[in-house]
């Protein structure tokens, strides 16, 4: 156990490398950096203003090595211009650059500073996560609950009307992207012209020109309500739902047809005991990791819903970077999608372990 | 000209029945959810003189959602209808009128349901999805969007990037009487344009690229699949290894890295479509090959025919070079369309190399292993023809899933002209203005939606029909 | 019928009467397309304490009979007609609460795999514990007290261990005895049997048996025992019931249907399988023809008419045949219009003895053959690795012409050995020679055409051996092409349909696909890819044993006929030793990667035994009751082959180990001692020691 454990963190932190390298990468590009430059200085510069821009500010030489850089592997560079000054990544100009260390990438806890918000990253990121984190909280007691309860509900007796009826809800919020969800939630639910809001304003439940539920979650930022977030959770939480309920539903259904499963009916078990005793905990270990795998979708959905209804959480923080060219924001933003969808594989995987007496002491 | 209503003459009398019909069924599936919570719902048992035992309530909750979803579907259905037969759209009503425009669809609809259901004891899995009505339903709504991609140009009551001034952000069936149409069935966008043309239109682009690159991923994920799967050991290390870092990154953020104009530049989506544009012709010709090396002249010609179009087609899509220049692909819709067959590959990949680990432990494989067949005879033919199943279902579910994609893609306005009447990027469009005006972004909405939702129907049939075997 | 009013009858049953009677009784299945009847007009009745075995083919019926005592035909089945009467009630009118009671307290039900039958994710002592909770409201507590004491009654080691563990922690064997000590936990007044011991090895399975007979004796509890095994049946059971495409047949108490059957179904049985008292020669097998019809294809009549030698047109396909009592004897019923006219001990008509082709030169020699395998142990290969020998020291020559049997039961190596003689693994030493050729370490890949068309195998499962998308003549022409006979498309179709011809299909079959053939013609079709290229050595790995009694003999004479004009060296992979004894020259017997015995087939099946042949064949159920059988059964289970025993691998389940002094087979693996001409025994006992053993099975003096 603890030998595979210690494989897998291995995989996993080769991933983690091989991913950001990818990300650092793409984003070092030489267009990229190009426009950084024309950000940074003027729209106006030269090509050869860029290029000499470029040297000054660290941004050339091989990529591998200022990924080296960035992680905090290789020391940081430095670069004095004519005038004798000096300047580093590890120190502004005016500092002295024998004090500085030598390494200061993310493994040094520098995340550099964010070009388009103006302030360190760390410190602005942390922030945005943990509006996310609330968001993802959220979801995640509105989605599992709902989808294993369905996916129980149907798959305990395939075919039945229940079935049937759960199973095209299911499909139904599995074709529907966050991006659609939102709008038609939004349509039905938050504006003042149609859907609910006007028939409840008429009778009086609602002031006029209000709407039942807010179309923005900026406000939830400061003070989460009932009404300000519950769009955003249910646009996420619905393509979950239909996704982990079939998930559940398949694994239920098959589980049910198990001998075993006829053992304990002719064992004189009851249909709910059989369900509940005999069925359940064989029918959840496939949809755990289901769940677990969900968090890779689900920080889309994130990023879509963020967006959507301008929750400045996450998402939006990454949609703001990648748009702005902000490099070092968008490489800390990978860092931090890279390593909750690395840790969600490493806790599906060894819960999966923990679920499955047979694997467990296999 | 007056605006249209959106039911015309026949919504007087039915307007009310669907409205009463949708109540009683919200009502009876809430109650059917009650009464399955607590128990009050289980199968009827035969009592001792065999006749069925009473009701449960659970019952009559399933007999009330049976009638008001008939009554529902019939009042929508005759609106239609009566729409179809009206002579204006004044008296058609919205939905009248484009059950009217729809026509060449609905005629197109009915061949091939007609068709079909006579010669389905012919056709194998095809004419065995007409016995499973999920199935039905889901063939019939991607069937309407292929044939409305298809007649687009019939369909459509105005050019869809024509601006007409005066009917900006108009509500649904808005006179246009500066058109020869006369009005916007489902009213103008931001830009004063008509949503229902843009809506139509959309369908073209979005059938154009989903299953395309849907084919694409699937040749990448066989053929690297297939031998993952077969040899294992370094090699499946290897390739699954790849296959999980491109699954651990959140689809979003390669898109951001991937589509972007600043990337076209680098010629990286060149460089990854000449890596993923070979694949097909690596298949095909290890197919042809594998099977008929044993006659010589049938395989030149196999081989030789695929090399030529293949290699053709190729150098006109990945580096536009096509000499005829006959193939040939913008460099936008490249990008987007290598970045969804790079993002879709690695799923294909795994459900095939499962499937493989599966196939290869049967005594056909061995068989032909103890006759001396190649591994990839025994991988193309002996193994994959017997995978078909899961991976005809998984292909309907993956183009569903690219769908998605590509509405992402437009949601963030990535890789896509602004002015494309593409389904997401007219979402984005109008989530804008959602608050005042939904009518522009919640049409294409529930047209992207409809078109998943028929492919996951058509899939959930194909899976249940195909495990009958 | 209300809940007191069950109460009411069951305490006015009285012992005497029958504890379970079904009249009538008939089933059907109902899909979208028609109704299929699966079981028609099905009487039978178990007294108190009485074992009756149902007995019939694969499709027959049995296991619907079992489930719907049960009630358990899930969503399709229907009881249309009859009744089944449990201690006076009848089961069929029972409702749901009323059901629920009677299952697992009343009546209890084994199943055929008891790996799929408990529950992965509980505790053996919480399934177990779970029946008495349920029916009598026992405590958890003492309820698990109970479990405990019921799994030291099924013999199980250990039982403290066993109740804290999970069903995947135990062998096949001893998921069986839990399997049957849930069942015995509310001590039911009639137990069902669904082919309990089909998924076990014969030494496991004897085991089995006796415990179920001794448990029944014990308890005097109601046995139904459905079986395609007419030798299991006649050891476990007092009464038989055979049963034929939904109907009973026959019925009547073992001796009786035994030996003197008045169905002409039970008779044509009963000449299909091989005892292992006989040979070929003595008494040859005689397979029934045809097919077993599809249940919506039965024919009008008698079921079995078209089969039938005694067939008579106009007469027995005119109307339903009723059961009709055989006098004198007790309750012995045939449904058989001719039973009174058929002289019953007329012997079978004489077929013409085929001459056995002569056995000629060495074909294939293999020496010290080993195949060892790496596997790491640990759930995810992390722990270290481990080397499994699979085959130990492997030497025998085959001939031309000659069959050589290969037994043993799962995990004796028998398919590692096929493996590595195919070329799909390559040995770890010594050496292969075909036809002078050493092929030991050349991988199939390597091997030119000649060798690969030369040495090829017929595979066990028919479900599996067809490539299930691809037509019957398509996959021949492959073969032919692969082997580069003929020279056109042409001739190769032409070559097709003559080993179709060989293999007795008709031609028609080309172009079917192999989901429209039966287990038998699939069979036969991979027979005719076998011999695609002229094989001249084949390897058979259990080629009948997943067939029906009534297919195998066909199939198996089908592989002799061809092996005789072929002049094929036969190799026969199989566990079952009646067939071995019936069609093979040499037999080889192997456990856990050794030989421990090698010899002419009356060498191997005659004193002295190697101890684990002995056992072997005294496990073997075998359907005559004039063979008298010395009981042996084995303690324990087969040893995992990634860990073996140290010493002989056969010691920690042989009876005779005592007679070796010092201890020497827990420490040495015992050499091979040769008899007489041939002969040969890998075990210490002395040569007196053998000597002194005695024949297992004796035909009884009539």
């Amino acid at each position: 156990m603890g030998l595979f454990v210690l494989r897998r963190l291995g995989v996993m932190l080769l991933t983690a490398i091989a991913l950001t390298f990818v990300v650092f990468y793409l984003t070092n590009l030489p267009p990229n950096l190009e426009k950084l430059a024309r950000t940074e200085g003027s729209v106006r510069m030269t090509d050869e203003a860029v290029a000499d821009w470029i040297v000054k500010n660290g941004h050339s030489g091989s990529v591998f090595l200022r990924y080296g850089q960035w992680l905090g592997v290789v020391p940081g560079w430095t670069y004095t211009d004519e005038k004798g000054q000096s300047r580093g990544r590890c120190f502004q100009i005016g500092e002295d650059a024998a004090a500085a260390p030598r390494f200061c990438g993310i493994l040094q806890g520098n995340w550099g500073y964010s070009t388009f918000f103006k302030s360190p990253v760390a410190a602005s990121l942390g922030e945005k996560l943990a509006a996310t984190g609330w968001l993802m909280l959220a979801v995640m007691l509105v989605m599992v609950p709902t989808s294993l309860l369905l996916g129980v509900l149907s798959g305990m007796r395939e075919g039945s009307a229940t079935d049937r009826t759960l199973s095209t809800f299911s499909i139904a919020t599995t074709a529907t992207p966050e991006y659609v969800s939102g709008v038609i939630l939004v349509a039905l639910f938050a504006t003042a012209s149609t859907g609910i809001s006007p028939l409840l304003a008429s009778y009086g439940l609602i002031e006029p020109n209000k709407t039942l539920f807010l179309a923005s979650a900026t406000s939830a930022m400061d003070d989460i309500t009932f009404w300000n977030f519950t769009l955003p959770v249910m646009t996420i939480a619905l393509y979950g739902i239909g996704y982990i309920a079939r998930m559940t539903r398949a694994s239920m259904t098959e589980v049910m047809t198990q001998q075993y499963i006829r053992t304990a009916r002719l064992k004189g078990v009851t249909f709910r005991n059989v369900v509940l005793k005999h069925a359940l905990r064989n029918a959840l270990i496939a949809p755990f990791t289901v769940i677990m795998l969900q968090f890779p979708w689900l920080l889309n959905g994130v990023v879509i819903v963020e967006s959507l209804f301008n929750y400045k959480g996450f998402g939006w923080t990454l949609v703001q970077a990648a748009s702005n060219n902000d490099i070092p924001l968008l490489l800390a933003c990978s860092v931090v999608a890279v390593v909750v969808v690395l840790l969600t594989q490493l806790i599906s995987d060894i819960g999966y372990v923990f679920l499955n007496p047979r694997i467990r002491l296999a | 000209m007056d605006q249209l209503t959106w039911t015309g003459t026949a919504g007087t009398l039915l307007l009310p029945l669907l409205q009463i019909a949708l109540l009683a069924l919200a009502l009876g599936l809430v109650a059917k959810l009650l009464f399955v919570l607590a128990g009050l719902d289980g199968p009827r048992l035969p009592s001792a003189d065999g006749t069925i035992a009473a009701r449960s309530p659970g019952d009559f909750a399933s007999l009330g959602i049976r009638y008001s979803f008939f009554a529902a579907v019939a009042a929508i259905f005759f609106m239609l209808a009566a729409g179809a037969v009206m002579p204006s759209p004044v008296e058609a009503g919205i939905l009248g009128a484009m059950a009217v425009r729809f026509w060449p669809v609905w005629a197109a609809l009915a061949a091939t349901f007609v068709l079909s259901l006579r010669f389905r004891r012919r056709l194998g899995l095809y004419g065995k999805l007409f016995d499973s009505t999920v199935g039905m339903i889901g063939f019939a709504i991607v069937m309407f969007w292929v044939f409305t991609a298809i007649f687009a140009d019939v369909i459509v009551t105005h050019d869809a990037f024509a601006q007409l001034s005066g009917l900006k952000n108009k509500p649904p069936g808005i006179a246009a009487p500066d058109s020869a149409y006369g009005w916007y069935l489902l009213g103008g966008d931001h830009l004063a344009r008509d949503v229902f043309s843009r809506m139509v239109m959309g369908a073209r682009e979005v059938l154009k690229i989903a299953p395309a690159a849907t084919l694409f991923a699937f040749m990448v994920g066989i053929t690297l699949g297939l031998p993952a799967g077969y040899f294992g050991g370094r090699l499946d290390t290897v390739i699954s290894f790849l296959a999980n870092l491109v699954l651990a990154f959140p689809v979003i953020l390669l898109f951001y890295l991937l589509v972007t104009p600043e990337i076209r530049n680098t010629g990286i989506p060149v460089v990854l479509a000449a890596l993923l544009f070979i694949f097909p012709i690596i298949f095909l010709t290890v197919l042809f090959n594998s099977r008929f090396y044993t006659d010589p002249t049938k395989r030149n010609i196999y081989v030789g025919l695929t090399l030529l179009i293949g290699l053709w087609a190729y150098s006109g899509l990945a580096f536009n070079r096509d000499p005829l220049g006959i193939w040939s692909m913008q460099p936008n819709m490249l990008n987007v369309f290598v970045s969804v067959v790079f993002v879709n590959s690695p799923g294909v990949f795994r459900i095939v190399r499962g499937l493989v680990m599966d196939i290869k432990a049967r005594d056909y494989v061995a068989a032909g292993q103890t006759r001396g067949e190649g591994p990839w005879y025994i991988m193309l033919w002996e193994i994959l023809p017997n995978a078909r199943g899961p991976l005809i279902v998984d292909f309907c579910l993956r183009i569903g899933y690219t769908t998605i994609l590509l509405g992402t893609l437009g949601f963030f306005g990535l890789g896509v002209s602004p002015d494309s009447p593409d389904w997401g990027s007219t979402i984005d469009d109008g989530r804008k203005l959602l608050n005042l005006f939904p009518h522009p972004a919640v049409t294409p909405a529930l047209a992207l939606m409809s078109l998943v939702l028929g492919l996951n129907l058509l899939a959930d049939g194909l899976r249940e029909e195909s495990l009958k075997d | 019928m209300t809940a007191s009013a069950s109460s009411a009858a069951s305490s006015t049953w009285d012992p005497s009467q029958p504890i379970l009677e079904i009249e009538h009784l008939s089933i059907s299945f109902f899909t979208r397309l028609r109704e299929i009847p699966a079981v028609m007009d099905f009487s039978c009745t178990v007294m108190p304490g009485e074992a009756m075995g149902l007995v019939g083919e694969s499709g027959c019926g049995k296991s619907t009979v079992a489930l719907a005592v049960m009630r358990e035909l899930g969503k399709t089945g229907r009881i249309v007609a009859g009744s089944m009467k449990f201690k006076g009630r009848d089961l069929a009118k029972m409702d749901d609460e009323e059901l629920r009671h009677i299952r697992g307290s009343e009546i209890a039900m084994i199943y055929q795999e008891p790996m799929a039958s408990l529950n992965p994710a509980m505790k053996i002592g919480a399934q177990l514990a779970e029946v008495p909770m349920l029916h009598s409201g026992m405590s958890k507590d003492e309820a698990w007290k109970l479990a405990r004491q019921i799994v030291a009654d099924v013999r199980l080691p250990d039982p403290d261990r066993i109740i804290n563990s999970y069903p995947h922690q135990l062998s096949g064997g001893q998921q069986q005895r839990i399997v049957i000590a849930m069942a015995l936990m509310a001590k039911p007044a009639l137990l069902i049997l669904d082919e309990p011991t089909t998924a076990l090895d014969v030494t496991v399975e004897a085991g089995i048996v006796d415990l179920v007979k001794e448990l029944g004796r014990k308890y005097g509890t109601s046995m139904l025992f459905i079986s395609h095994n007419l030798g299991l049946v006649m050891d476990v059971c007092d009464r038989i019931c055979v049963m034929y495409s939904g109907e009973a047949v026959e019925t009547g108490s073992v001796t009786e249907v035994f030996d003197k059957m008045r169905h002409p179904y039970t008779q044509a049985l009963f000449r299909s399988i091989p005892l292992p008292g006989a040979d070929k020669n003595a008494r040859p097998l005689i397979s029934i023809p045809g097919n077993f019809p599809l249940p919506h294809e039965r024919p009008k009549g008698c079921n079995f008419g078209p089969r039938c030698d005694y067939f008579e047109k106009g007469r027995c396909d005119e109307t339903d045949i009723p059961m009709a009592h055989v006098p004198g004897d007790d309750r012995h019923d045939t449904r058989c219009l001719r039973w009174q006219e058929i002289d019953w001990s007329a012997p079978p008509a004489k077929r013409a003895v085929k001459e056995k082709a002569a056995i000629g030169d060495v074909v294939l020699k293999m020496e010290d053959l080993r195949k060892y395998y790496n596997v790491s142990t640990g759930a995810f290969g992390g722990g270290a690795s481990k080397v499994v020998k699979a085959n130990e020291t492997l030497s025998f020559e085959a001939r031309e012409g000659e069959t050589l049997a290969i037994v043993g039961e799962s995990g004796c190596g028998k398919s590692t050995f096929a493996k590595v003689l195919m070329g799909l693994e390559t040995a770890t030493s010594g050496s292969i020679m075909l036809f002078d050729e050493n092929v030991q370490s050349t991988p199939i890949q390597k091997r030119n055409t000649d060798t690969v068309s030369q040495v090829q195998m017929v595979f066990q499962n028919p479900f599996d051996t067809l490539n299930p998308s691809m037509t019957v003549g398509r996959q021949i022409i492959r073969a032919l092409e692969i082997f580069k006979f003929g020279k056109s498309d042409a001739e190769r179709h032409q070559r097709m349909l003559e080993l179709l011809d060989l293999v007795k299909l008709p031609r028609a079959f080309a172009d079917r696909m192999p989901r429209q053939l039966s287990g038998g013609q699939k069979q036969r079709v991979g027979i005719a890819r076998a011999f695609a290229g002229g094989a001249k050595v084949v390897v058979a790995d259990e080629p009948v044993s997943a067939l029906d009694v009534s297919v195998q003999a066909a199939v198996t004479d089908l592989l002799m006929d061809i092996q005789r004009e072929n002049k094929t060296t036969l190799l026969f992979i199989s566990h079952d030793l009646s067939i071995v004894r019936y069609l093979s020259d040499r037999v080889m017997v192997m456990y856990l990667g050794h030989v421990v015995e090698m010899g002419t087939t009356d060498q191997v099946f005659s004193p002295p035994y190697h101890p684990y042949t002995e056992a072997l064949l005294s496990a073997v159920p075998i359907a005559d009751t004039k063979v008298e059988r010395k009981r042996i059964v084995l303690e324990g289970d087969i040893p995992s082959a990634v860990n073996p025993p140290p010493g002989c691998p056969f010691q920690t389940r042989c009876r005779w180990k005592s007679q070796v002094p010092g201890g020497l087979c827990d420490r040495e693996v015992p050499p091979v001692q040769m008899l007489a001409d041939g002969h040969q025994i890998k075990c210490h006992l002395s040569a007196e020691v053998l000597a002194t053993m005695e024949p297992v099975i004796k035909i009884a003096a009539e």
